[in-house]
């Protein structure tokens, strides 16, 4: 952690969320828009007891109880009851006590209103076994900001606690429909803080993150097509990308953010095409006179995978960037699509048709089995947390779609069910907000 | 997004920002608790003292009240996993082409359809080539290109909801609109 006082332009003020942030008490779970429901039991959950922060009923936002249920939805802790006991970061907790409650970490802290009108949050993490005091940090938050606060702790216990960086503070971006609209919604990661960037009486599809977080490209039919636009999701300003003849679909940003890879029936056909970013240097990217859909990059930037129904049936390709062929990669089963690459490069995660039944698989690029991870049978639309080790995917549960997210190697999962219309295409966002 | 403004740094007395992005989060427990000293309206917009520069803010673009509401073109169905225009429908194609190949002015747009069966992008796909092959129908009898769009609303506009076959064949069309 950063010693020094980082000093940082402030940034100016965008256009502020239209959502009215509650001005009182705690957000009961009742109040949520998405209920958190966890199966599957890691193979080590640590035991840990993340108490209510000091006076975090007096904030906008539950900081406390949203850095128990980020830890607690990782699969990778178990929360142990801490109530009854007022502890914040300047205490100097019994660590006997905790051990007597089966606790092998603690965190605690503080919510203090500044004069200036934003919010203090602290938090101090201790590590029960050894009775070590593992430090804390403090942020100065606008209200707006108080989630990202909650979030940013549970990272930074998350990683102080398993060596590996969390995803809590990062976004994701999905779409419902329902009551004739059509809505891009981004959220925190946990389903929670929802607001919308895009509402329409005709569809949304294929949501795609900019690198940078800043921005969202997706497939709109406002104008009775299929027409792919780039939102800046501060300001709302929109840009068309793609509004050739016929359909434009698919877009896929490289990991620099300086291209795209997309789906153009300019030419007759499905067929994937790069441009610059803005729009221009439309060059052709593939050449076959089947469909070619559904690109996205490798983390190297170097290849593309795709799905093509060159072969017969729809199954996934690389081709190089620089030039070539295309490679098969997916063999199994008559109907492999939408893949999705892991940012470590390690795994590919696609939908497979079986039977009637469309199921999440993920392999191993290097050479392996695919294997199923869900136990859903109409999953759609994979895409992996930044961190490389949680997928989220929509799917159909009890008459409506839902969205999922299950670690890589499909053992702990965690419904995000929405309590509204019906969700579909969830895409994560980068880290680094 | 004008990455300029990234770079403004507001007239403060006292700078002390908190980087809440990347690897360097918050500020350590021991250091003086950062307090901001701001010029009143520097830099912010309507939001009220303590709404500060979010990075939580997303902005709302609302295209309801926009609707185009067009009536229902003819239909052409499909066959499952099929691209092909049957003979029953014909009568819809040709006489399509006449009224075009009458009138050079005049223009149609294919919108080709799926059933709700698959991915989304693949199904867009398959509605296009749908679209495509009525397209390439008109184009035999005489229209021309100019006066064809093919596009495809993919599983996303179903005629008829339900998950059953009968659904899926009323799903599996394309419709011809005049322009």
């Amino acid at each position: 952690m950063n010693s020094s006082q980082n000093l940082r332009p402030v940034l100016p003020l965008r256009r502020r969320s239209l959502i009215a942030w509650p001005l009182a008490a705690v957000a009961s779970p009742a109040l949520a828009q998405f209920r958190v429901e966890i199966s599957g039991v890691g193979a080590t959950q640590l035991p840990i007891a993340a108490l209510k922060f000091r006076d975090e009923e007096k904030a906008p936002q539950p900081v406390g109880a949203i850095v128990r249920a980020d830890l607690e939805r990782s699969g990778l802790f178990r929360n142990v009851d801490g109530s009854g006991t007022v502890v914040d970061e300047t205490s100097q907790p019994s660590m006997p006590e905790w051990r007597g409650r089966n606790a092998d970490a603690l965190v605690a802290g503080s919510v203090s209103r500044l004069a200036d009108g934003r919010f203090d949050v602290r938090y101090r993490l201790w590590d029960v076994v050894k009775g070590a005091d593992l430090g804390g940090q403090s942020y100065a938050v606008p209200a707006a900001d108080l989630r990202l606060a909650a979030h940013r702790i549970a990272d930074a216990v998350y990683e102080r606690l398993t060596g590996e960086k969390g995803v809590f503070s990062t976004r994701i971006a999905y779409v419902t429909k329902g009551g004739g609209r059509h809505t891009l919604w981004v959220t925190d990661a946990d389903g929670e803080g929802g607001q919308s960037a895009l509402v329409s009486p005709e569809p949304i599809i294929s949501p795609a993150w900019s690198p940078d977080g800043r921005e969202l490209a997706y497939v709109s039919f406002e104008k009775r097509k299929a027409v792919v636009y780039v939102q800046d999701v501060g300001s709302g300003k929109r840009r068309t990308i793609a509004d050739f003849r016929g359909s434009n679909s698919a877009p896929a940003w490289s990991p620099d953010g300086s291209q795209m890879a997309l789906t153009l029936s300019r030419e007759g056909g499905s067929q994937l095409y790069l441009m610059s970013r803005d729009g221009s240097n439309v060059r052709r990217f593939t050449q076959s006179g089947a469909i070619d859909t559904e690109a996205t990059w490798s983390p190297d930037g170097k290849h593309i995978y795709f799905v093509s129904d060159r072969g017969g049936g729809p199954q996934i390709y690389r081709q190089a960037v620089s030039g070539g062929g295309a490679e098969r990669i997916t063999f199994g089963g008559s109907y492999n699509i939408s893949p999705a690459v892991s940012p470590d490069g390690r795994l590919l995660a696609y939908i497979s048709r079986d039977g009637g039944a469309f199921r999440l698989q993920v392999v191993e690029l290097a050479g392996g089995t695919p294997r199923t991870l869900g136990n859903t049978a109409d999953d759609e639309s994979p895409s992996f947390a930044p961190n490389s080790r949680l997928i989220i995917y929509a799917t159909r549960d009890g008459g409506r779609d839902v969205l999922m997210t299950t670690t890589a190697d499909g053992r702990i999962k965690a419904r995000l069910v929405a309590t509204q219309a019906d969700v579909r295409e969830p895409v994560w966002g980068p880290f680094g907000r | 997004m004008n990455t300029l403004n990234r770079h403004h740094t507001p007239a403060l007395a006292l700078v002390v920002a908190l980087v809440l992005a990347g690897c360097a989060s918050g500020v350590k427990l021991d250091e003086t608790p950062p307090v901001e000293t701001r010029t009143p309206g520097a830099g912010s917009g309507a939001g009220a003292a303590g709404s500060g520069t979010s990075q939580s803010g997303v902005a709302a673009v609302d295209l309801t009240g926009k609707t185009d509401a067009s009536a229902v073109g003819k239909i052409v169905y499909f066959d499952f996993d099929s691209f092909v225009v049957k003979d029953e429908y014909r009568g819809i194609v040709e006489g399509h082409a006449k009224m075009l190949a009458a009138n050079r002015s005049k223009r149609v747009v294919i919108e080709g359809h799926a059933d709700e069966r698959g991915g989304r992008e693949y199904n867009l796909a398959l509605g296009q080539k749908r679209a495509e092959a009525v397209g390439r129908s008109l184009a035999l009898l005489g229209v021309q290109d100019s006066q064809l769009e093919s596009v495809s609303y993919g599983e996303e506009r179903p005629a008829v909801t339900g998950s059953d076959e009968a659904a899926w064949a009323k799903n599996r069309r394309a419709e011809l609109r005049d322009r």
